[in-house]
């Protein structure tokens, strides 16, 4: 028997521009015990399908126009707010995405964790506490009597995800609804989040609605799994025939857009010279506050050659982002040597730093925050050419239309402003400017970790044939390991400030040595749904 | 005709890459009730300016046989008590009242600005000792510092402009810091350094004009809180003297005479009230014409 049963929900947003269809006549359904996984890249209206039931739709700009969504008999989108209010929190819960943002950091965990229960059950305080207690060991938070005490800003993010979950499950729901719950985790933690959802649904029989833009993830997690596009289900059906025979064009590329291996191949000829272009010396970076010295990167020594692309790997805080920092002079280093060529970087004065600067560039991660948006793209990459004094005027136009051209965006497009691209297309940019001086050296920091699937795909690919063309050096940094995997030649592995193991890539990941290189790739959910 | 001017308009900017401020004087073209304001705010400058040789009457000239009249062909707003003619007084007041609201605004604007910008980028102790620095000013008595001003070097004009100023850039530059502060940990600033771009050139090319929607806001606020600071000292005695006057002045003595003679503060009240209206609509004009992202939503 179905638990959930929506009906041709469409809901719509209205803003000056007009109207925006976010969901578009969806119907879906969820049995007791069930997991249904819903799959889409932003935007394609996952989440809000998923708020509508919760009455979570701001209205306006917000609007329901048409659907039922029968909850054990109760339609959720025309039931009265009291109505609402006793299933909310109680009934069914939810999971948002980041736990860093969810939790009250002015209220302990324990007030937290108790507060549906003293709203929804009228139970005494003491009894509350009781049950917090058991769901917290319950959900592998140790000493539990201690951190329910302790306020959030104590925990680390998988800790709190942990207390998110304790929390949505205080009240014993039926139906659980997780909005991208391990998306903001690192790869070790998201592993054991989804199995400890796992292992909790299966206890204690709860439906669970789960969203992600990361395939991997509804794989191992969903017995049925939903796709959609736009707002609409191109594609619904149990997760293995999704996966293993996909049946619409849209499912079929947001599967080929996974990064594997063998596309890389292509490219794996590169000429490579001998002489290092990069080398790193005992280079420590530390940052003091005012108690405490925290050791950001601790002793790293590297050689680069010529034409290669080294992947660096970590978690989030393993130093990876200060170490590349370090070598474009953002932080300053604490001792050792970083030599560029025959050029020693951290010993310049501003005028022969700028010299430097032409020849290292960067790409920074967030697309959306990277570049000026009081700036048009013509201005944006106009200016590093201005600055080095690289072409006059009339030659400007041609050059910054050409590079346009070169990393895939119509020319035409050279008067507008960055908020009026796509993430994917900012993400070009943000590689023309860097491109713009000419460089030998690209530093590429997570650089497609803000973007979805399908864009992901390209713009490694443009990244690899860019590289390819122009004889380009690049450490590409990424928490992603199959993107790692699939443009790197070499790859280091980076733990607590230090390179723990570094090898050729198709090596590294066939045959680790050290053990922290071996716990990261075992949490890799393809690995893990193998097992399964 | 008109658009294929427009369009050659377009390609040759097109060709050299615009500025942001061409692009924003060509959206602020766009709205109506800006340049009706700004052309309203001119008209009222050009007036201040060429009052000698326009006012019908001279702004101490008595008329004590009169005394105050309504408005009339000999005296188109009226007279007050002792018979001067009210329209030459608004005239001759706006040319106070507006320097006074400009300068002191202006100094308020580099001081802060520069202050606020340079205590944000850099960080660490200089902004600690700068910040404090506002403190103390901050605490001063801002009467008693004016008072002691004014005894020790007399009472002039200037020094008005320089005591309000002096007050008005603090809480600029508190505004600035913040903006900068939330500005220079974008990654499009650490971009600029690693384009290899120096300090001043992501300041003016990066920072400033992503701080500047806040800073026309706190401008806008800033006029009208000046002149009727600077009426407010004239009253005390600490600003200007009669018999010359300011539209701060006509208005607390009109504000005295009301039930008698109404237009005594009606026609100044309302063209203070037009002067602001007009820079609170150029202040949100100029706001959003400042701002690419603002255009689309229109």
């Amino acid at each position: 028997m179905n638990l959930l049963k929506v009906s041709n929900l469409s809901v719509a947003f209205h803003t000056r521009d007009g109207k925006t269809q976010a969901v578009d006549n969806v119907s879906f359904a969820v049995a007791h015990g069930e997991t249904l996984g819903i799959v889409g890249e932003s935007g394609s209206g996952k989440s809000v399908s998923c708020y509508a039931l919760m009455g979570l739709i701001h209205s306006p700009p917000g609007l329901i126009e048409k659907g039922t969504a029968l909850f054990d008999g109760i339609d959720l989108l025309s039931a009265s707010e009291k109505t609402m209010r006793q299933i909310r929190g109680k009934r069914i819960s939810i999971i948002f995405q980041d736990p860093m943002t969810s939790l009250n950091p002015y209220l302990t965990i324990g007030d937290q964790i108790i507060e549906p229960l003293l709203l929804h059950d009228k139970i005494s305080r003491n009894l509350a506490k009781q049950k917090a207690l058991t769901l917290l060991e319950e959900v592998g938070i140790s000493n539990a009597a201690v951190r329910f005490e302790q306020y959030p800003h104590e925990f680390s993010g998988g800790m709190r995800q942990r207390v998110v979950i304790a929390m949505a499950l205080i009240t014993e729901p039926e139906l659980l609804i997780a909005d991208e719950p391990t998306t903001a985790l690192d790869v070790t933690i998201q592993a054991q989040i989804l199995a400890l959802i796992k292992k909790l649904q299966q206890q204690r029989n709860i439906a669970v609605i789960f969203i992600s833009h990361d395939l991997d993830v509804i794989r191992y997690m969903a017995d049925r799994t939903l796709v959609m596009e736009q707002g609409l289900i191109v594609e619904q059906g149990h997760s293995k025939t999704v996966f293993e025979s996909p049946q619409h064009p849209y499912t079929q590329k947001l599967l080929a857009s996974i990064p594997q291996k063998a596309k890389a191949s292509l490219y794996q000829f590169r000429p490579k010279q001998a002489d290092a272009l990069l080398s790193l010396s005992n280079v420590s970076v530390s940052f003091k506050s005012r108690e405490s010295r925290f050791q950001a990167v601790n002793n790293v020594s590297l050689k680069l050659a010529r034409g290669e692309i080294l992947g660096l790997v970590g978690e989030s805080g393993c130093g990876k982002t200060t170490l590349s920092q370090s070598i474009v002079k953002l932080v300053d280093i604490d001792c050792g040597e970083i030599r560029l060529g025959e050029q020693s970087l951290h010993q310049l004065n501003p005028s022969k730093l700028k010299l430097a600067r032409k020849h290292v560039q960067m790409i920074f991660q967030d697309p959306y925050a990277s570049l000026n948006p009081r700036m048009t793209v013509f201005n944006t990459l106009a200016e590093p050419l201005k600055i080095h004094r690289l072409i006059d005027k009339k030659g400007m136009r041609d050059k910054v239309l050409s590079l346009m051209a070169d990393v895939g965006l119509d020319p035409s497009w050279a008067n507008k402003y960055p908020h009026e691209f796509s993430g994917g297309q900012r993400q070009r940019i943000a590689i023309a400017r860097a491109l713009a001086v000419e460089p030998q050296l690209i530093i590429a920091d997570e650089p497609v970790s803000a973007l979805d699937v399908t864009i992901q795909a390209q713009i490694l690919e443009l990244l690899l044939v860019l590289c390819q063309q122009r004889q380009l050096t690049m450490i590409f940094i990424s928490h992603d390991l199959a993107v790692v995997r699939y443009i790197a030649d070499r790859t280091a592995v980076m733990s607590e400030g230090q390179i723990v193991e570094i090898n050729n890539t198709e090596t590294l990941y066939q045959q680790p040595t050290h053990r922290y290189t071996k716990k990261l790739l075992s949490a890799k959910l393809s690995s893990l749904s193998a097992e399964h | 005709m008109a658009t294929d001017s427009l369009q050659n308009d377009h390609d040759l900017i097109f060709q050299q890459g615009r500025s942001p401020w061409q692009d924003a004087w060509y959206r602020l073209k766009q709205n109506k009730l800006s340049i009706i304001s700004l052309n309203f705010l001119i008209l009222m400058v050009v007036i201040a300016l060429i009052t000698p040789w326009l006012a019908p009457y001279g702004y101490e000239t008595q008329d004590l046989a009169l005394g105050a009249s309504g408005p009339s062909i000999q005296h188109w707003l009226g007279t007050d008590i002792h018979g001067r003619d009210l329209m030459t007084r608004l005239m001759y007041g706006g040319r106070i009242s507006l320097l006074v609201g400009f300068a002191a605004t202006a100094v308020s604007l580099v001081v802060g600005v520069l202050w606020g910008t340079i205590a944000g980028y850099v960080g660490g102790l200089t902004d600690t000792i700068m910040m404090r620095i506002v403190d103390i000013l901050y605490a001063l008595p801002f009467m008693i510092f004016i008072i002691l001003l004014m005894v020790v070097f007399g009472r002039s004009l200037l020094l008005l402009f320089l005591a309000i100023g002096l007050m008005e850039w603090l809480t600029m530059a508190r505004i600035v810091r913040t903006q900068v502060m939330t500005v220079r940990n974008q990654e499009f600033v650490s971009a600029a350094i690693v384009t290899g771009l120096s300090h001043w050139q992501v300041i003016s090319h990066h920072i400033i004009p992503n701080i500047i929607g806040p800073v026309i806001v706190y401008i806008t606020l800033t006029i009208p809180s000046v002149m009727l600071l600077e009426a407010f000292l004239s009253f005390l005695g600490l600003g200007i003297q009669p018999p010359q006057s300011s539209w701060g002045v006509l208005i607390s003595g009109g504000v005295e005479t009301m039930e008698e003679y109404p237009w005594l503060l009606i026609f100044p009240g309302l063209t203070l009230s037009a002067t602001l209206f007009a820079l609170n609509f150029l202040g949100d004009g100029l706001r959003d014409a400042l701002d690419p992202r603002a255009i689309s939503d229109r």
